[in-house]
């Protein structure tokens, strides 16, 4: 370089970099503003209907949507779970909430046992057809619930467990087997082979290995399961409502009625507040859970 | 006393291909087989099959002098350690160690007392309470070891076990499972794609190749008299010189005649009168080319070579020329005085060298 170029090239370098950091955080702010803006839009049905729960029905009736309570009550909490009205029934959200408790919670534990089970014997004891049945299981999360709806209320009828809340949770595990296998066999197909050689060279068998040294790997795909399961069954409607009767009914019918069979003036706050109850385990399990669920998706994809 | 391994006739096939083809071997107590052979020659399946983890397809399998074709890997009375080590990732090295144990039912004391003198063998005791993820790979590798150790098995089944270490550390690692063979005069078979591994440890060879045993003998057997061509390109670093040569019967010997291109041909003297047909190929190694009167043989015949690349290699030169239309390389003493480009006198020791057919690639002498 001679000196006459030297004092030019320095300048420049220098100006382009102060740009730079301007834009970048031109760029970070401009970032931060558009995911707060998405977050509001997100939140805001949330929080109309916090909002809504908590004000009285004149308050509704008077007030802005938007707005917040200008008194706060509980009332309609306590209508929703103890008192609301589902048809001619009027006990409120709360034995239909133990109810899908009762189905939510076996069929979720069952199914992610059984898909567990299955996961490890596609993945780990390869066997002639291995991949044909898993194809087959496959294909059984595609089926849409409406095609099973008629076979199922028959079989449901044959096995005397029809209207039943262990019929529910039986139609929720078959269902939920083809989901709950293919997590668990993508899990343990990246386990190297020599680990089931080694165990077996050290004298376990099947379930020795399966309860000693793949179960308790797994507890990132256990959770991605059981969030994965309970979403769906605690928010499933069509089997709660196809498969139930009078006494069986899943929280999401519960909520149906209540919101669609009141006479008169329609209690918003009352339907908001059943709307959050309905939602809360499935939210609470994503707080508690959420971080283990995202550690779980990516698991396998970067080597540890 | 009957073999402590004894293969016969095993064949294996997944579906309709062919593995492992007509094998035969046999090993007695404290032998040190080694598998060996290119990547998908079977090797690894023929050792999955000893320990009982892949079925055979035909043929009889017994350890110890029992009949184990049909017999359960935990059963076989082996223990095995991975190219991987397979170790349990949610277990401690104590825990890793005494699984096999556990499972077969083994009182607490006992483990213990076996754990306490596994670890003080391969100083591995201030690892114990570990997981395998907090450990190096050389850490790894020995508590893979240890669990094998543990056992006390009648065989020892090792695959491809320093593979993924690093060079150095290889090394260290292949001189202390030569130790722990020599202390405990276990029976072990161990498979490797490398052939320095292979001689450094073996007292038997097995080299193999498309699933076919291409020969089995001592290392210095494999080594000196390679059964092939393909065993004798295979064993050795640098390779076995492999030079197409004719052939004919002369007054002192056989005439052993190497084309070159722009010169004469190389005409060497077997004292030996040898039957060969006239079209050969001469293997040669490359120590058994030196310069004249390094290396003392007493066969050995004398030739002007021309020296296309010297490569020092510390201990000692290596020197590339052209001879039957092949790159041949002779390995020479650190101070030789070879150029490249240069004339240089070198003398070949024909009392050790291969005659292989062109055609068959089976030895011929």
């Amino acid at each position: 370089m001679t000196d006459l170029a030297t004092p030019t090239l320095r300048r420049s370098p220098s100006g382009s970099r102060a740009s730079g950091r301007l834009g970048r955080i031109a760029l970070r702010w401009l970032l931060y503003t558009l995911l707060v803006l998405f977050a509001l839009y997100y939140l805001l049905p949330l929080f109309v209907m916090v909002t809504t729960s908590l004000k009285s029905l004149e308050e509704i009736r008077t007030g802005n949507l938007v707005a917040l309570p200008r008194e706060v009550t509980l009332a309609a909490w306590q209508t929703a779970w103890s008192s609301a009205c589902t048809g001619i029934q009027c006990d409120g959200m709360r034995p239909y909430f133990w109810n899908s408790v009762l189905i939510a919670v076996p069929a979720v534990l069952i199914s992610t046992l059984l898909g567990a089970l299955n996961g490890y014997v596609v993945a780990q004891w390869r066997f002639r057809g291995a991949n044909m049945i898993f194809a087959l299981m496959l294909f059984g999360c595609f089926i849409p619930f409406q095609v099973v709806l008629l076979p199922m209320a028959r079989l449901l009828g044959i096995m005397g467990l029809a209207g039943t809340i262990p019929g529910l949770v039986f139609v929720h595990v078959i269902y939920g087997l083809g989901f709950t296998t293919l997590f668990f066999r993508n899990y343990y197909v990246t386990i190297p082979s020599e680990l089931a050689k080694a165990a077996k060279v050290d004298g376990a068998g099947f379930f020795r290995i399966f309860w000693s040294i793949f179960l308790p790997l797994s507890l990132p795909i256990i959770v991605v399961t059981v969030i994965w399961q309970f979403t769906q069954i605690w928010n499933d409607f069509l089997f709660g409502v196809s498969f139930s009767q009078a006494g069986t009914q899943p929280i999401t019918v519960a909520l149906n009625n209540i919101v669609n069979s009141t006479t008169g003036v329609k209690e918003y706050n009352v339907d908001m507040a059943a709307a959050i109850i309905a939602a809360l385990p499935t939210l609470l399990v994503y707080i508690v859970a959420g971080k283990y669920f995202i550690r779980g998706l990516t698991a396998g994809s970067v080597k540890g | 006393m009957a073999p402590i391994l004894d293969i016969q006739n095993l064949y294996k096939n997944y579906g309709s291909v062919e593995i492992l083809k007509d094998i035969n071997v046999a090993i007695e107590q404290g032998d040190f087989l080694v598998l060996v052979g290119p990547s998908g020659c079977g090797k690894s399946t023929l050792l999955n099959c000893i320990a009982g983890l892949e079925p055979i397809t035909s043929g009889a399998l017994s350890i110890g002098g029992r009949d184990m074709t049909n017999v359960s890997p935990k059963d076989r009375d082996i223990a095995m350690v991975f190219q991987s080590y397979a170790l349990y990732p949610t277990m401690t090295v104590a825990k890793n160690i005494t699984f096999g144990m556990k499972v077969r039912g083994v009182d607490a004391a006992t483990q213990q007392e076996k754990l306490q003198q596994v670890a003080r063998q391969l100083q591995i005791e201030p690892l114990l309470n570990r997981r395998p993820g907090q450990l190096s790979g050389g850490q790894r590798q020995r508590v893979a070891m240890g669990r094998a150790l543990v056992r006390d098995p009648k065989l020892f089944l090792f695959d491809e076990p320093l593979s993924n270490l690093d060079a150095k550390l290889r090394v260290e690692m292949r001189t202390e499972i030569k130790e722990l063979h020599q202390r405990l005069g276990a029976s072990m078979v161990y498979v490797t794609h490398d052939q320095i591994e292979a001689m450094t440890l073996a007292t038997k060879i097995v080299v193999m190749k498309g699933g076919v045993i291409q020969q089995i003998g001592s290392p210095s057997e494999i080594y000196n008299r390679p059964a092939n061509l393909f065993v004798a390109d295979f064993m050795g670093n640098p390779a076995m010189n492999l030079i197409p040569a004719r052939a004919r019967q002369g007054g002192a010997g056989t005439e052993i005649e190497i084309a070159r291109k722009g010169s004469a041909p190389i005409v060497l003297t077997d004292a030996q009168h040898r039957n060969l047909p006239e079209e050969v190929i001469l293997g040669v190694r490359p120590e058994d080319i030196a310069e004249p009167g390094q290396r003392p043989g007493g066969s050995a015949q004398e030739a002007d070579c021309l020296v296309d690349i010297v490569e020092p290699a510390g201990a000692d030169t290596y020197v590339v020329m052209q001879m039957g239309g092949k790159q041949v390389t002779a390995r020479l003493h650190a101070e030789t005085r070879a150029r490249p480009g240069q004339v240089q006198r070198l003398a070949f020791d024909l009392g050790k060298v291969s005659y292989f057919a062109p055609e068959t690639g089976q030895r011929l002498n």
